[in-house]
């Protein structure tokens, strides 16, 4: 018996070991294909022809349709409730299909530019784990505020950026840090982030704490702990931060924003090598060139110029 | 052993070679065509780049390894504390008589609850619900909680454990026990438990890989520890190989537990007479 498993033991370590063997040397060619492609993406955007991104030539997870990926549920002010407060099932909180939200207006504006009618448009619920898991995709892009970054984009394929957006920080509204202007009075508290956010690189990036910050699985758990006072402050991108404060938590408030250096920027998830990816990289392209996306920040976004920037 | 294999002590028993080498040849053909299947699949190219890359897998693991100071720090803490409330709700119920009824009664229902509900639930209503309560500090280390919500859980299954063991002890043994002067705590104290805690190592020890396991529950109250360090790292990275990092740390550390526990279980199992010869003669030293 014990030495079935240790045979066992012995033959999981050395598949393993062969795995990653093997690994090392097709992971860099992939890696270094990868970025080579991110940096060839806006002429790669410029030269897809409009033939090649005509509707009917397009390759869609299901013929005809073009489906739209984001998780449920959906928070303004990315996406909204219907007028009168109803919902299209499964859909909580906000309904991704009615065009109403920054991010349900430039999926159906992507989808304009790309010859989709408003009624050709679907919406699935896609997890955000599972929008990069490996294997093939069940959407044809996935618009959930994520934030590109190099080492993302060698598993999917990340679209231009559709806006670019810094990270703030909520506190109570009793709290000293609601009076804090710059960013070296920030140093001595703990602080929450969603795991797996740009938001929580941004605590030991920007901030570096003295503290541990604490990571929790979604943006309500920490800001759950925000109201219990077990953390200090909660950094989140300025568009969540101004949900949470309107709508989510009435004693809190925006101390500032984050700004400096290059504000991370949302991108379309595509599966890696999706034959849409240049499709809607030029239709990105042509939308903040024509001023269109702007107009849907400026619509939907408004406060990311009232919001205080902190100084360092 | 046999009398063919001493005749033949000079050279290799034949059917002994010709079994290795089938068991050899077997374990070769079922892990090759396992790893060839699994390797040859469509999408392994892809499974591979995304669980088993080798730069994202020594990139995180020093972190991962950093992070799994705390898993160690809790499941460490909450042994001890589990040892000790495990026994005493054990000791509660084994306690005879009408006037002990609302011990065993408080015991048992302490039991049946904890095992019913599953522990992320209970370290997630001590990690959110206590701090609400504003009766402790708000900046308590959410670790204690985590220390706390697996006592609880785990020291109800290590109860039964101790209470399996304990009526494991012949009642003949406390009946000695109290003829010879012993009070009922005192024959509990020097005579049973004594006996049943050693009956009972290797089933107590099971409960302890699982709460090793479970230490990474405690990251669902913001706790970073290693399997929240791997969300992270995975979610930085877009790759999932971190988490088989932690798979591995978990099998380098747990599976030395889990063939101790075996051999723990082999060896009563072939030692039981010497033990029943030895119990006595502690008695004997009462």
């Amino acid at each position: 018996m014990r030495k079935t498993t240790t045979t066992l033991a012995i033959g999981l370590i050395a598949i393993f070991a062969a795995a990653c063997g093997s690994t090392g040397g097709s992971a860099s060619p992939a890696a270094s294909a990868a970025s080579g492609g991110a940096s060839n993406a806006p002429s790669a955007a410029a030269s897809a022809s409009p033939a090649a991104c005509a509707k009917d030539s397009l390759k869609t997870a299901t013929a005809g349709k073009l489906t739209i990926g984001t998780d449920n549920p959906a928070y303004p002010p990315y996406f909204a409730p219907n007028t009168g407060g109803t919902l299209t099932k499964p859909w909580k909180i906000s309904d991704p299909t009615n065009g109403q939200g920054f991010e349900s207006a430039v999926g159906f504006a992507i989808a304009d530019r790309l010859g989709f009618a408003k009624s050709d448009v679907q919406w699935i619920v896609v997890p955000f784990a599972n929008s990069f898991a490996a294997g093939p995709k069940t959407f044809d892009f996935d618009l959930n505020q994520v934030a590109y970054n190099a080492q993302r984009a060698q598993n999917v394929d990340l679209s231009e950026g559709y806006y670019f957006g810094n990270q703030s920080l909520v506190v109570l509204k009793t709290s000293p840090l609601a009076k804090a202007t710059t960013i070296a009075a920030l140093k001595d508290y703990v602080y929450g982030a969603q795991v797996g956010t740009t938001s929580y690189d941004a605590i030991a990036a920007v901030i570096a704490p003295s503290k541990k910050a604490l990571v929790y699985d979604t943006n309500d758990l920490a800001i759950k702990a925000l109201g219990n006072k077990t953390i200090d402050g909660v950094i989140v991108d300025l568009p969540t931060a101004d949900y949470i404060t309107n709508v989510q938590v009435q004693n809190a408030v925006i101390a500032g924003q984050f700004a400096g250096g290059t504000p991370e920027h949302f991108s379309a998830v595509l599966a890696k090598g999706s034959p849409l990816t240049d499709c809607v990289n030029s239709a990105i392209a042509a939308m903040t060139q024509d001023g269109t996306l702007d107009d849907l920040a400026s619509t939907w976004l408004p406060f990311q110029d009232t919001v205080p920037v902190f100084k360092p | 052993m046999t009398s063919a294999g001493r005749a033949q002590r000079r050279g290799p028993d034949p059917r002994a070679v010709r079994s290795s080498l089938i068991a050899l040849v077997s374990t070769v053909v079922v892990f090759g065509g396992l790893a060839w299947i699994v390797v040859h699949a469509p999408g392994w190219p892809a499974v591979q780049a995304s669980f088993f890359n080798r730069e994202v897998f020594e990139e995180s693991l020093p972190g991962l390894l950093d992070a799994f100071v705390v898993n160690i720090e809790l499941f460490m803490t909450a042994e001890v504390l589990v040892l000790g409330f495990g026994l005493l709700l054990a000791i509660m119920r084994s306690l005879s008589g009408p006037v002990f009824l609302p011990i065993r009664v408080m015991s048992n229902a302490y039991t049946d609850i904890f095992r019913a509900i599953p522990g992320v639930l209970v370290i997630f209503v001590l990690g959110f619900g206590i701090p609400g309560l504003g009766l402790v500090d708000p900046r308590t280390d959410q670790r204690l909680f985590g220390i706390l919500a697996l006592t609880l859980v785990y020291s109800a299954y290590v109860s039964e454990v101790y209470r399996a063991g304990i009526e494991s002890i012949h009642p003949s043994q406390e009946a000695a026990a109290r003829s010879l002067g012993l009070s009922r705590l005192q024959s509990l104290r020097f005579v049973i438990v004594p006996q049943a805690v050693r009956r009972v190592i290797p089933p107590l020890l099971n409960d302890f890989i699982g709460l090793q396991k479970d230490t990474v529950l405690v990251s669902f109250i913001g706790v970073v520890e290693i399997f929240r360090y791997a969300q992270i790292e995975s979610a930085a990275t877009y790759n999932f190989t971190p988490y088989v990092a932690v798979a591995l740390v978990f099998i380098v550390v747990t599976v030395p537990l889990i063939h101790l526990v075996d051999w723990l279980v082999a060896r009563d199992r072939g030692g039981a007479r010497p033990r029943a010869a030895a119990t006595p003669s502690r008695l004997g030293a009462l």
